[in-house]
């Protein structure tokens, strides 16, 4: 028999989607922009704080580096209900996502901030900058600049991994897909809908991180990167 | 009556862990035949398959892994495929493996010095005796450390498959979780039992990378 594809009534449904799509970006940006800031606070802690608090930092990062996001969903979503912190699931989702993103993020960040040659910082010391000024002008930002690639494409599987969050009732893209899908009984052409959207959605936050790193980094993009590889969640 | 997390719980979670470990493989298998086939076309002289491959691996690389796997599950079953949840999931998660084990290992192929190409070709070797006898021998080498670092990636996405009805470790937990309502130690032991597949693996492939000197130029 040959199957029938009718997109009508997935694409009558485009308002619907359209939530879905808004929420899928500020799960993203929003867990981007904390998870980001989270991630140079360890860093910062990693260079300059006492050895046993850089310690906590990487059996941090190793730990939600080597669990499955659904998991560490799952445990804040359903476990702190019961130690009485209450969440919604959006809530939920966004702590989730920013707290594994701080993780991946930091472990790219450590590669950069390797990277600056000792040289480098202690130039800074003999032009009698601070241990703050050190860190935020000869550390944090050029390893930052040099590790943007992979910083870039930690973000967009990130953005992808959101996905994930329609486990624990989320309404995001990948949510509003599955109750268009129970509505509708067309389950392939509205996952096909949602592939493709998400489609857009990863390259053109690539593309506009590739502009934001040109823009932040003007220097740099001449300069020779550190090889890292982003990792899926 | 509310059961509580204890020793047949603990067991039924082990036995999950079984699958989850029989799909890691069997998707791992699936996804590097087609992935090395990708690879191979991601370097071939024709500019057609370069750009077929290409295509393929940067779309699969841009969606969730979680819409591939209801796009080949709901497309296998249109095209009247009627298939056990364990092959659904390994087929589906074999075509994310093979995107990402396709990019690794042409990363790989390519880093084997080019002169290495000249010098068996000087030697009248076909394409095929090349790769056979000069260059995937070394790039085999090269790709071990970032393929394991990979299937740390594999296990954790394989949490997601219960979508198509398979019971695996993290949707054991869920349905221990639902009898139990005990979620810290339920999803705590899910995690801890992850991370003893995954922490280990980790530090294989970080190992292996100093011990197989990857990333020094020659």
């Amino acid at each position: 028999m040959q199957y029938q594809f009718q997109f009508n009534s997935v694409l009558a449904e485009s308002g619907f989607i359209m939530q879905g799509i808004l929420l899928t970006i500020y799960l993203s940006i929003g867990s981007i922009i904390l998870g980001s800031i989270i991630a140079i606070l360890f860093s910062a802690l990693r260079a300059n704080g006492p050895r046993w608090v850089g310690g906590l930092v990487d059996v941090y990062v190793e730990l939600l580096r080597n669990t499955p996001f659904l998991v560490q969903l799952f445990i804040i979503f359903f476990g702190l209900p019961s130690i009485g912190i209450r969440l919604t699931a959006d809530q939920a989702a966004l702590l989730a996502m920013t707290l594994n993103l701080a993780a991946y993020s930091t472990e790219i960040i450590r590669a950069g901030v390797d990277s600056i040659h000792r040289s480098q910082i202690e130039a800074g010391l003999s032009l009698a900058m601070t241990k703050r000024q050190i860190f935020q002008h000869v550390i944090i930002v050029p390893a930052i600049a040099k590790v943007w690639p992979a910083l870039s494409s930690q973000f967009v599987l990130m953005l992808l991994a959101s996905s994930i969050c329609s486990f624990i009732s989320v309404q995001e893209l990948s949510g509003v897909t599955a109750i268009i899908e129970q509505r509708t009984f067309r389950s392939f052409e509205s996952y096909i809908v949602a592939t493709l959207l998400y489609l857009v959605l990863a390259l053109t936050l690539k593309v506009g991180l590739l502009g934001l790193g040109r823009l932040i980094f003007p220097r740099v993009s001449g300069l020779s990167r550190v090889q890292v590889k982003g990792e899926a969640a | 009556m509310i059961e509580s997390f204890g020793w047949p719980e603990f067991m039924f979670l082990v036995r999950a862990t079984g699958w989850t470990l029989v799909l890691t493989v069997v998707a791992f298998l699936f996804g590097s035949i087609v992935g090395g086939a990708f690879a191979i076309m991601r370097l071939a002289q024709s500019r057609i398959l370069r750009n077929v491959a290409s295509v393929y691996i940067l779309v699969i690389q841009s969606v969730p892994v979680l819409m591939v796997l209801f796009l080949s599950y709901y497309g296998l079953s249109l095209a009247g495929f009627d298939i056990p949840p364990l092959i659904a999931a390994s087929l589906s998660l074999g075509i994310y493996v093979s995107a990402y084990l396709a990019e690794i290992w042409r990363g790989s192929i390519e880093a084997v010095p080019f002169q290495q190409w000249e010098a068996s070709s000087s030697l009248a070797m076909t394409r095929g005796q090349q790769y056979r006898y000069v260059i995937l021998p070394q790039a085999l080498r090269i790709s071990v450390p970032p393929t394991v670092g990979f299937l740390v990636q594999l296990v954790k996405n394989t949490s997601i498959v219960s979508v198509v009805g398979f019971v695996d470790l993290a949707r054991a937990g869920q349905l221990i979780n639902n009898a139990t309502f005990q979620p810290f130690q339920v999803f705590g032991s899910v995690a801890v039992i992850y991370f003893l597949i995954c922490f280990p693996l980790s530090r294989l492939s970080k190992h292996l990378e100093k011990v197989l000197h990857v990333g020094r130029t020659h």
